[in-house]
């Protein structure tokens, strides 16, 4: 069903877990549907995404997804990570299976939950 | 390395079937329906499969018919009595936990007018005879309830239900399909009025199964079309189809209790390990083995998902199965493992694991130590698990 590249990431998963000291965090999804997808970043004051670490529950293209989404968004700006699509996350993946393009779009918006979150928090300073 | 672990899904065809079956193809080849010598021939050995499988499960040789599987013996028995007896009433009994080739006939038949009844089943899938005797109306005409539960191994009592069922005139199939060649039973001591097997789940081929209607049953005709199978059921014999089912069954029942032996002391083994080691678990199904497939474990790993697990055991070389239904592209859970009252976030980290007679000690170790480091890894990456 997975094409190589996913059945790789899913294995060896990079940047998984949750950023030290993060000051934006986004979850998405919930269990009864069997995805949940949390995003935690550290953003410095340029508004450049300095760390980003994924947790997620779900299926293997869910995990695929986040780990993907979240090395595409390191070291880029908010408004760089705004722009990043899930259609962009598939190509990334070299594809999934139709039934699990939700995937990536639950990748897409983790990232714009967490920068949200960052900038609610900014506006309350 | 390959282990399979999906033995309920299906079984690999054991050598002595095979063996049975080869002259069937090439040789033998007649249809079993001419009447010269080459459809003699062929006739005489379906005649002889048929005698075989009804005198291992205690029917007269004209009380088995084949069909082409398991779900086309569940359609038979449902949609032929049903059809049948209509003008006698038109409510029907079954379970929340049949498989689907019985579950999605009586949803189709709810749509032709009939009535049905789902009935519940406890924690551990067993339905209880009291519902069922309440669920009795005075237009039930027929109530079906399967032998053992393909995803938990619960086996439910088939005897007491059957022997409630004809107390109010009320015809009783069960659809044994995991039951058949894991359990040994005699159809008339069980006292069911209609009994459904498939062939591939007890080393026999794929494409084969058989249905046991006791003589006697009126049943509309299921396939139109030539005079095979008291003319039931239209189309051409499967010869060698029959006859792999006829040794396969004979085979299965002449080594059952070695088998039985050696697959539940793995099953045994296996779910000893897995509560010893694993955490926030949950255990689906029967906790009285007695009451359980011999080769059936299926666990619920909390905080994780089905797919996940299963796909990672794939890439360790260990096949079983979901009970997540995920992986098919539905976002709903094990009907099954709901009915139980497996919470529905739980329900997708559902493994379940049938053991087979191939299978041995150091494949169960290496599974259990797999699982161990799976269940272990994706729960670290899980943001609902939060113990270290």
């Amino acid at each position: 069903m997975y094409n190589q590249k996913v059945m790789d990431v899913f294995a060896n998963p990079q940047h998984m877990g949750e950023v030290e000291n993060y000051n934006a965090i986004g979850t998405v999804g919930n269990e009864v549907c069997g995805d949940i997808m949390q995003i935690t970043m550290r953003i410095n004051d340029d508004g450049i995404i300095e760390d980003a670490k994924f947790k997620t529950f779900g299926c293997a293209a869910a995990v695929a997804s986040s780990s993907t989404a979240t090395g595409m968004i390191i070291g880029k700006t908010i408004e760089e990570a705004l722009q990043l699509t899930n259609k962009q996350v598939i190509e990334e993946l070299e594809g999934l299976p139709p039934q699990k393009i939700h995937c990536s779009v639950l990748a897409e918006d983790a990232i714009r939950a967490a920068i949200e979150n960052y900038e609610q928090n900014r506006a309350k300073k | 390395m390959s282990i399979y672990l999906d033995h309920a899904a299906t079984t690999p065809l054991s050598e002595r079937a095979f063996e049975a079956m080869k002259p069937y193809f090439c040789d033998v080849f007649g249809n079993p329906n001419s009447q010269h010598v080459f459809g003699r021939d062929a006739a005489k050995a379906v005649g002889e499969a048929r005698q075989t499988i009804a005198s291992l499960i205690g029917a007269k040789t004209g009380e088995v018919y084949f069909t082409s599987c398991g779900t086309e013996a569940d359609n038979w028995a449902i949609k032929g009595a049903a059809m049948q007896y209509r003008d006698k009433g038109k409510h029907l009994i079954t379970t929340q936990i049949e498989h689907p080739a019985v579950y999605t006939t009586c949803k189709q038949l709810e749509k032709l007018g009939f009535e049905v009844t789902y009935l519940p089943v406890d924690n551990e899938g067993f339905v209880s005879c009291e519902d069922f005797e309440k669920a009795i109306r005075d237009d039930t005409i027929l109530a079906s309830v399967m032998f053992a539960n393909n995803e938990i191994g619960t086996v439910e009592p088939i005897k007491q239900l059957a022997e409630i069922a004809h107390r109010h005139g009320v015809i009783f199939h069960t659809d044994a399909v995991q039951a058949t060649g894991a359990i040994r039973y005699d159809v008339k001591e069980l006292g069911v009025d209609m009994l459904s097997m498939s062939a591939h789940k007890f080393y026999g081929p794929k494409g084969v199964g058989a249905l046991y209607l006791r003589n006697g049953l009126k049943m509309e005709k299921f396939i139109t079309g030539g005079e095979q199978e008291r003319a039931h059921r239209g189309g051409t014999t499967n010869t060698p189809g029959v006859v792999g089912l006829a040794e396969a069954l004979k085979e299965a029942l002449e080594t059952l209790e070695e088998d039985n032996a050696h697959i539940r002391s793995m099953r045994d083994h296996f779910v000893e390990g897995v509560l010893n080691e694993i955490d926030d678990i949950y255990f689906n199904g029967a906790k009285d083995f007695s009451k359980r497939l011999p080769n059936n474990a299926n666990f619920s790993f909390r905080f994780i998902e089905g797919e996940s697990i299963l796909f990672s055991l794939d890439l360790a070389g260990i096949s079983a199965s979901s009970g997540s239904a995920c992986s098919s592209g539905s976002l709903e859970p094990s009907r099954t493992l709901l009915a139980i009252g497996v919470p529905v976030g739980t329900a997708h980290g559902s493994i379940r694991f049938t053991f087979g007679k191939h299978n041995t000690m150091q494949e169960v170790d290496y599974t259990l130590d797999q699982l161990v480091r799976i269940v272990g890894r994706l729960r670290a990456m899980s943001p609902l698990y939060n113990k270290h």
